[in-house]
Formats: C-alpha cells, structure tokens, sequence
C-alpha cells in the first residue's frame, strides 16, 4: 500500500469506528430507556471495564510505539531466512509474537521471505503468531482472562501452531505458493 | 489495582525511561507513535465498553449459558467459532469483551473458542492473503486454525 492510498483508508476506517460507536450509543440509550431498572447496572458495568482498559491500554500502547521504532521491521526478519528445522518454527513464533502491527502488514513479509527460501513452516509458525500470539495481545489477556487462562491458552496454541506448520509444509508444494519460485 | 496492571505499567516506563536515556528523538516519536495508535484504537474501546454494559446489564445469564454456556453444545460452539473468524475486531479489545462474556455466563471453552478463532482466523483478510501467499497455504492456514481453535477451546475447558 502507498502512503497516500493508506492514510485514506485509514481516515475512512477511523469515520467507520466513530459512526459505530455513535450507532452503540444510540441503541444503548434506547434500551436503557426501556428498561430504567437496569440502568444502574448497566452504566457501573460500562464503567468497570473502561477504568479497567483506561489503566493498562496507555502502558501496551507506549510499549508498542517503542518497539516499532526501536527495532525495525527488516531486522525482525532477516532471521527468518536463515534457520532450519524445528527450530526455525520456534523463532517464527518468537518473531511473530514481537509487536509489529496487525496482520495484513505480515503478509507481503512472508511472501518475500518465502521468495527467498525461507522454510513454508517457519512462515506458517510466523503468521499465526503473528496473528495470535502477539505480546501486547499476551498481556492484555493477562489483565482481563488471569494467569491461569492465559497461560493454558498459550502453551496450547504454541502446540498447535507447530503441528499447523508441519502438517502445511508437507501440505503444499514451493510451486503452489505465490511467492515461491 | 491489581498487580498485572502495577507490573505492565512499571515496564513500560522503565522502557521509556531506557530509550529516552538512549536516543531522545527516537524516543519522542515512540510517544507520539504511541498516541496515535491509542487514539486510533479508543472509538473501538468505547464500542465495546458501551456493548459490554449493556451484554452484563441487559442479558440474563441464563440467556447467555443458553446460547454460549455448558447447555449450548456442539452448535454453540459452532456458532462462536465462526463468529471468531468472520468478526474483524482488534484484539487488544476482544479480551475484555470475552471477560464479560464469561462472567455472563459463557463457558471457558466457548470463550477461548471465539478468542482464539478472531485472532488466528481472518475472513476480512483472507482475500490479501491469498493474493501474497497463494490459494493452496492461504485456506489451509485459515481452514486447520479452525479447527486448532476448536480444539484449544475443548482442552481449555477440560484444563481449567
């Protein structure tokens, strides 16, 4: 995407998300009109969890910001490239758990990394974790789900991104990726 | 406040504390990098702030554990998963939206189910996947974390 062409989308994104939430504000005034009784609930509710988001939304943020602009994309990915085995796998998690933005940046990624040898499973391994496993993600889980749900929800997925991987890679031929050679 | 938040919060100022010590002006625009990014994400945050009041103010449980809970079975899970994957909310925000769900009333499986399904899975984005990475890995990757999620979801349950 061209600078331009992003910051329009963006803008029109951003209006998206505004007329959104001016729809939910309407609907939930209705309701809440409705039915008086709850209102009490439901506004102390609303409360709870924006205090909640409130105390941990600024600190993943600023750690974000801070990673994106202390360690560029390319040096996250030159690594990619080089490693083997089920050891390349586990550094494709562990890249792609990095905080690098959303998902449709790590796309083009992989399809240059696969262009230039790259192993199928490494950039299966880094999607998904790019995809699921991202530590502001991980943090934010802890906040809101506890230790205990995050933590499971966690070694199982890993688990599985790695069968995911393997099971891919012998799934699809170098020639039937588009960005393979 | 609890300690996750303590913890995080001291992290990230430290952090800061350590890039601002090392390059000011990388560090500058890290904070206003920061601030776009929040101020990107908060018409999102309010969204589900106000969906949320209105899922825990509204909804009686016993609708919720219907739908989602230990009753709602194979089709409810179904029926969350594909949510998950057809959905396109931001993740950092999907968290507090399945915290509520599961103090409504839904059960830790549906929960991790629709968690993991909105996160691995993208509808919204396969169309750009399968232009960079081609059809064949594309609908795999998508089609296997389906069913991966579903599977997470179910040993979640059994786990905790």
């Amino acid at each position: 995407m061209r600078g331009g062409e992003q910051q329009r989308t963006q803008a029109k994104d951003i209006r998206k998300d505004l007329f959104v939430l001016l729809l939910t504000v309407l609907v939930g005034a209705v309701l809440v009109a409705l039915f008086p009784a709850r209102r009490h609930l439901v506004l102390a509710t609303a409360w709870k969890f924006l205090v909640e988001m409130a105390l941990i939304l600024p600190a993943v943020m600023l750690l974000m910001g801070l990673f994106n602009v202390f360690v560029p994309k390319d040096a996250v990915v030159k690594y990619l490239g080089r490693t083997a085995g089920l050891k390349a796998i586990f550094l494709g998690i562990l890249l792609g758990a990095l905080p690098t933005g959303p998902l449709y940046v790590a796309f083009p990624l992989a399809a240059a990394l696969l262009k230039k040898g790259a192993r199928v499973s490494c950039i299966v391994a880094f999607l998904s974790a790019w995809a699921c496993i991202k530590i502001p993600q991980e943090m934010v889980e802890l906040q809101f789900m506890g230790f205990r749900f995050m933590a499971a929800r966690l070694l199982l997925t890993v688990f599985f991104v790695v069968i995911m991987s393997l099971v891919i890679e012998k799934a699809v031929d170098r020639g039937e990726v588009a960005g393979g050679a | 406040m609890s300690t996750t938040t303590v913890v995080i919060n001291v992290l990230a100022l430290a952090c800061f504390a350590l890039a601002f010590a090392q390059d000011r002006a990388k560090a500058r625009r890290a904070l206003v990098l920061a601030f776009r990014s929040f101020l990107r994400i908060l018409p999102a945050v309010l969204t589900v702030v106000v969906v949320i009041g209105l899922l825990l103010g509204l909804v009686p449980k016993s609708t919720i554990s219907r739908i989602v809970g230990e009753q709602g079975g194979v089709l409810g899970l179904l029926t969350v998963a594909s949510l998950g994957a057809v959905l396109h909310i931001p993740s950092l925000i999907a968290f507090p939206l399945a915290a509520s769900l599961l103090q409504a009333g839904a059960s830790i499986t549906a929960v991790a189910v629709f968690i993991t399904t909105l996160t691995m899975i993208g509808v919204v984005t396969l169309p750009l996947e399968i232009r960079e990475l081609g059809a064949k890995m594309a609908l795999l990757r998508n089609g296997l974390s389906f069913l991966a999620a579903l599977a997470i979801g179910v040993l979640m349950g059994v786990i905790l």
